[in-house]
């Protein structure tokens, strides 16, 4: 993985120290919480319910065991023994004092972390697929591109005070598993024709108040022009996009307002001028970014046996049904022979959805070390994976993470959840949805439909915000303030992956205990009407809206 | 009645204004009646006090402190998934008025 060079670890310290006398000039009283809030916000330091939240910036999700530990050694040194992963591939911590964050920032620095760009009208955290480098449908691994776009968007001078935030993906697999276009900038590297790899863009997707799927807004961006076009795409916005009304900010509207064409073709015009000016970073840059993203040296493996047949061998040599179950459940397919990407479930029946504790984390950095070439990443569903793991280790692996309670078995089932903070911690919700995705996957325990269902992404945002995805669930559910009490809308028909849809509105909400009753009914709808091989997606594409609701309102 | 609350500067906690000061109690919350902005400017300009305002709220049938929006009485005891983590880690029932 990527490692700081001595730019990279000046930059960092240098904004420690300058938020360490921003800190100081606040609480001596130089400075308003009006002159302040801006700079904190700049450093990822939010004043949420209880206390200041630290959103920590992991880029692509990609961590390694030191700074596994240091988030952990974070948690319980300076927060309450846990942390929050994110949707957004980062980790959040809830319990900050405004006199420690420039100590944990220090901390950050150390291992090469930081909390920079994760608030604010700028350029976010870069996200990408969390089995980059493993995965075995991918063309190449993304990553290097996704460090050579963080590099180019951190402080860059242009790009800090945007109409609105900004999101950026990049994919490198026809399967998406990043929720690509569901961003403001997605990009997919493909090949051409002509056998050529480049870089398609989508741009002008989000969720929030007004979700919206990324049109294309060009097939084919040549690598070596990545940064000058995405250079062209952000001007584009940042010279158009309104700043008069924060809720029709995003590059989204801009995009739907002026008409994917018209955009499309202004930043042509803006990359065309763009290039004349030779922006694009030197070919030895990127080559340089490339030498960290090697593939590490897998155990030699004689290749004809297939990766599925060593999976069943080793099923078959372990016997345990829940051991199975895991294997199915939480790993994928990998590119190396002999290998699999393990995912981590943070989605235990009745707990916090991608909470995990410092002992946890210690454990997970643990196991990255010892099973998966010191490396983990952070998923857009709130889980971690080990992403080069041996088949022929899978069954210690397994019993380690079962002692800490990391085994699981749930993977893109009903059980695993996505699920914003909501009323329990954050200052914009309008209801809880940790409460809801606790029950949800309580019932589906108790009641063992869980497995049967399949592939069922159920994923609650307690505002309108979308934090937590619902626009994009198979089964959505939106937290609302309806009279002073809480209220739930279901939504049926989302995804976040390459068949990206936005899922609709049933009907009328319900209380707390209603929703878990309406989710159970959508399920049990499917399981009537399902046809072989299809998922809940599929049915409901299929047989559309009407049945769940007669079901939902009889 | 009308009271208020806010976050101490230092720790981010939540605070309520007692008469005399700030309290991480919101029993020991008084109605302020049409003193709030004259108060809040005072303190705030203070910094004994951030990112606070003011409330509704009623007393209950025992005469404690309920205020009217669910999200200032979240506030006012700690997160509902973590009782643990309330300010009353040993009364998990604690919790149950504020839903």
């Amino acid at each position: 993985m990527y490692k700081y060079d001595s730019y990279d670890q000046q930059m960092v310290d240098t904004r420690v120290a300058e938020f360490r006398d921003q800190t100081r000039r606040r609480l001596e009283g130089k400075m308003t919480e009006d002159q302040f809030k801006p700079l904190r916000l700049q450093n990822g330091l939010y004043l949420q319910l209880h206390a200041y939240m630290l959103r920590v910036a992991v880029p692509y999700g990609t961590l390694n065991a030191t700074q596994m530990h240091a988030l952990a050694d974070i948690a319980d040194k300076y927060d309450r023994g846990y942390g929050h992963f994110t949707t957004r591939q980062n980790i959040q911590y809830n319990w900050i004092k405004l006199e420690d964050a420039p100590d944990i920032l220090a901390d950050l620095a150390k291992v090469e972390m930081h909390a920079i760009q994760t608030s604010g009208n700028c350029i976010r955290n870069i996200s990408s697929d969390q089995y980059a480098g493993a995965a075995a449908d991918e063309l190449i691994d993304p990553r290097p591109y996704a460090e050579l776009l963080r590099q180019w968007s951190s402080f860059h001078p242009e790009f800090l005070h945007l109409p609105r935030k900004f999101k950026i993906c990049v994919i490198a697999s026809d399967n998406d598993r990043a929720a690509m276009r569901l961003h403001d900038i997605g990009i997919q590297i493909v090949k051409n024709e002509a056998g050529e790899i480049g870089c398609a863009f989508y741009v002008g997707g989000g969720m929030g108040r007004t979700p919206m799927i990324a049109p294309l807004i060009r097939e084919f961006v040549p690598l070596d022009q990545l940064i000058t076009y995405s250079e062209a795409a952000l001007r584009v916005y940042n010279r158009y996009g309104r700043r008069d009304n924060k809720y029709k900010a995003r590059i989204k509207i801009l995009v739907h307002e002026m008409g994917k064409d018209e955009y499309a073709r202004q930043v042509e015009e803006e990359f065309a001028h763009l290039l004349e000016q030779g922006i694009e970073p030197p070919l030895a840059e990127l080559e340089r970014i490339k030498t960290f993203f090697q593939p590490p040296p897998f155990v030699s493996s004689e290749v004809e046996t297939p990766n599925a047949e060593r999976l069943s061998t080793a099923l078959e040599a372990n016997g345990d049904a829940a051991f199975a179950r895991w294997v199915r459940a939480n790993c994928s397919a990998h590119k190396a022979p002999g290998y699999v990407a393990v995912t981590i479930s943070l989605k235990p029946v009745g707990g916090i959805p991608g909470d995990a504790s410092a002992d946890q984390m210690h454990v997970m950095a643990d196991l990255a070390k010892e099973y998966s070439f010191d490396e983990c990443r952070v998923t857009h569903a709130q889980n971690i994976v080990l992403p080069h793991v041996e088949i022929g280790r899978l069954n210690e692996l397994y019993a380690k993470l079962a002692e800490a309670g990391l085994a699981t078995a749930n993977i893109d089932q009903i059980g695993d959840i996505i699920a914003c903070p909501g009323l329990d911690y954050c200052s914009l919700a309008n209801a809880r949805s940790i409460p809801v995705a606790q029950k949800i996957a309580q019932r589906f325990a108790e009641n063992g439909k869980g497995e049967t269902l399949g592939q069922l992404k159920l994923k609650i945002s307690g505002c309108i915000n979308a934090c937590g995805h619902h626009h994009a669930g198979h089964i959505g559910i939106l937290g609302v303030d309806k009279k002073g009490t809480e209220n739930y809308q279901l939504l049926l028909g989302g995804s976040e992956a390459e068949d990206t849809s936005l899922a609709k509105i049933t009907g009328p909400g319900f209380d707390e205990a209603g929703i878990v009753d309406a989710v159970e009914k959508a399920a049990d709808v499917y399981l009537a009407r399902r046809e072989d091989g299809e998922r809940f997606l599929d049915t409901y594409r299929r047989i559309g809206m009407d049945p769940f609701k007669e079901a939902l309102y009889a | 009645m009308k009271i208020l609350t806010g976050n101490d500067l230092l720790t981010g906690f939540v605070t309520w204004w007692d008469g005399q000061g700030w309290s991480p109690h919101v029993d020991d919350a008084v109605d302020v009646g049409d003193e709030a902005e004259t108060i809040l400017a005072r303190e705030e300009a203070a910094r004994r006090v951030n990112a606070s305002y003011a409330i509704e709220a009623s007393l209950d049938e025992n005469g404690k402190v309920r205020p009217a929006h669910i999200k200032d009485r979240v506030r006012a005891l700690g997160p509902t998934v973590r009782p643990d983590l309330t300010l009353k880690p040993a009364e998990p029932e604690a919790l149950n008025w504020v839903i």
